[in-house]
């Protein structure tokens, strides 16, 4: 693949729960000064939000990346958390390990990877018990 | 005034001090320091009025209508905002408060909060009837949906497309007037007593039309103190106050919503709360609700900078003349009145005063610049350079908007020591 135009790069810190979701609408902000279709940004902002959640909620951090190139946005969620068991099942809507704590706060209901599926136009979920997760997303431009 | 302006929010360059304040206050980095005086960025301005609030100096100011522009019609006619009712201490009655514009030099007048329960009623109808996106933004706000047309294009059309309550107040009361005088519609002059900018400069460049309803927008608190010499000698006011709790309460954030009578709404009031509903919305969170109402200022209209009155003060006083109210007085007939009247007619657009540049690639380009240069700023977001954060200075740099270095900080580890 080519160079990518513009590359974004996120720590995304697991010890701070309420600064999850900032590297999205960071990168949704950026991504309006571009031209670039504001429903594509849409789908990217919500992508990015679930995956960034994920990381901060399952995996205690990591980092998030996103390439814009001149025919798709690819995000890559990283960490180095436990990892996903059964990615299938993971995929599944309403399947959620999510701890009780942060079910009381409007998380857990398993809808992060199905939405996030649905929001992009290609999707990977690469994960290893013990070594951790990689999610890649793209979605067209 | 108003001729040709842009904007109502302008700055009295004697007055400014060239504090930060309000630059780092505007909600869409709209103001640069420039040469020890603020500077705003034209296109980018949505007349929220968060400058002039929060300048301890007064030198933001907004720009609206004289008195003596009433002497340009040989009829003229107030149209009162309701949060106006708010200002006044002890009222208890809103006759006299319009009474009052009789006397200080109208010859009639026409409350906005009729107008409101019209469109109160008429929404109340379209949701039975018609499928709007959801959810639907209030449009009463001009500052909102300023906001909205420069930073939120996807959500232009979940503004609802009907006229704001001043705009339809405007047509009514030309149309009375025209019959009960005979005059041309040119000879009849409509003043609106506003509580904001935002207000003034949408009289001028309307949203969902381009008629010019409005002839003249006046500042509350201009009217407040004329109001207040005349009010005091009425003994016995006219009966001229035509409408109900429903179209006051539309002067407070949450009065709009309540009177839809649903319970799937929000309200939302300051402008760092709608710029996050807004967020909310744009990422598909907010799907389950039918309305959202978002006001720029603290507490809805009545904490518009052209007020005189606390906004919490004036809410409670409109609340206590609420009591004496009936409910509502103004409805939309179907059977014997044009929908379309109360309608847009042009849709809201996107105006991309954020993009960098037209074409995509290049402002691909900018944007990579903008984070490398970013990347060796000090990050203190200080203001000193003139811009509002690190970010919005590499934003200027590689704009064009200034050529010379000014970050404070790198200037000092550039510069060689100095033996004195
Ligand atoms: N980065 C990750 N590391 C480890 N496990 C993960 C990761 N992302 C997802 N999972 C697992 O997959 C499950 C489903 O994820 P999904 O995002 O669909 O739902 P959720 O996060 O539990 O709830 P919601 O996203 O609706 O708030 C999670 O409960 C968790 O067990
Ligand atoms: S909330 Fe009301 S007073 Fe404030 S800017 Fe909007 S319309 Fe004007
Ligand atoms: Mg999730």
């Amino acid at each position: 693949m080519k160079e990518p135009k513009l590359s974004l790069h996120y720590d995304i810190d697991g010890t701070d729960f309420l600064a999850a979701g900032s590297a999205s609408s960071d990168t949704k902000r950026i991504l309006k000064q571009s031209g670039i279709d504001a429903r594509v940004i849409r789908n990217v902002a919500i992508a990015m939000y679930e995956g960034e959640i994920n990381t901060v909620i399952h995996a205690g951090g990591g980092t998030a990346d996103v390439n814009i190139y001149d025919d798709c946005i690819e995000i890559i969620l990283t960490d180095h958390g436990p990892g996903i068991e059964n990615v299938e099942q993971a995929m599944q809507e309403g399947f959620s390990t999510a701890p009780e704590n942060v079910r009381a706060l409007g998380f857990g209901a398993g809808m992060g990877l199905p939405n996030m599926k649905k929001y992009t136009d290609e999707m990977t979920v690469e994960s290893e018990i013990g070594t951790g997760t990689v999610v890649t997303m793209k979605v067209n431009l | 005034m108003t001729e040709g302006i842009q904007h109502s929010v302008t700055l009295n360059t004697e007055k400014c001090k060239g504090c930060i304040n309000c630059m780092k206050r505007c909600p869409t980095e709209a103001i640069r320091i420039r040469n020890g005086k603020a500077h705003i960025i034209e296109e980018r301005c949505i007349d929220c009025g968060e400058c002039i609030r929060i300048c301890q100096n007064h030198a933001k100011k907004a720009v609206f209508d004289g008195f003596e522009q009433l002497s340009n019609y040989r009829y003229t006619i107030a149209l009162p905002a309701p949060s106006l009712y708010g200002q006044f201490n002890h009222l208890e009655d809103i006759d006299l408060v319009l009474t009052g514009l009789k006397r200080i030099g109208f010859d009639d007048v026409f409350e906005v909060s009729r107008s409101a329960e019209v469109i109160s009623d008429l929404t109340r109808k379209i949701f039975q009837r018609e499928q709007l996106t959801r959810p639907c933004i209030s449009s009463a706000c001009p500052a909102i949906e300023k906001l909205i047309a420069v930073r939120f294009p996807n959500l232009c059309d979940n503004l609802l497309p009907i006229l704001a309550p001043v705009e339809i107040a405007a047509k009514k009361a030309r149309a009375a007037a025209i019959k009960q005088t005979g005059l041309k519609p040119e000879e009849i002059g409509i003043f609106f007593v506003s509580p904001c900018p935002a207000k003034v400069t949408s009289a001028k460049h309307p949203f969902g039309h381009t008629e010019r309803l409005i002839d003249g927008v006046l500042s509350c608190s201009d009217v407040y103190l004329r109001l207040l010499n005349v009010m005091k000698d009425i003994t016995v006011p006219e009966q001229l106050a035509a409408s109900g709790l429903v179209g006051i309460s539309w002067s407070f954030a949450g009065g709009e919503s309540a009177a839809l009578l649903k319970d799937k709404y929000l309200a939302a009031d300051g402008i760092e709360n709608a710029i996050k509903v807004l967020e909310e919305i744009e990422d598909d969170k907010l799907n389950h609700l039918d309305f959202v109402e978002l006001s720029a200022c603290p507490g809805g209209c009545v904490g518009g900078v052209l007020n005189v009155e606390n906004p919490f003060v004036a809410r409670a006083r409109i609340q206590a003349l609420r009591k004496f109210l009936p409910v509502s007085l103004n409805h939309f007939d179907p059977r014997n009145e044009d929908y379309s009247q109360y309608c847009w007619t042009t849709p809201v657009e996107y105006l991309p005063a954020f993009r960098l540049d037209e074409d995509t690639g290049k402002a691909l380009e900018k944007l990579n610049m903008i984070e490398k240069i970013t990347h060796t700023l000090p990050g203190l977001d200080c203001g000193l350079c003139g811009a509002p954060s690190c970010r919005a200075y590499a934003e200027d740099i590689v704009n064009g908007r200034i050529t010379e270095e000014r970050c404070v900080r790198q200037r000092d580890q550039n510069s060689p020591p100095t033996t004195r």
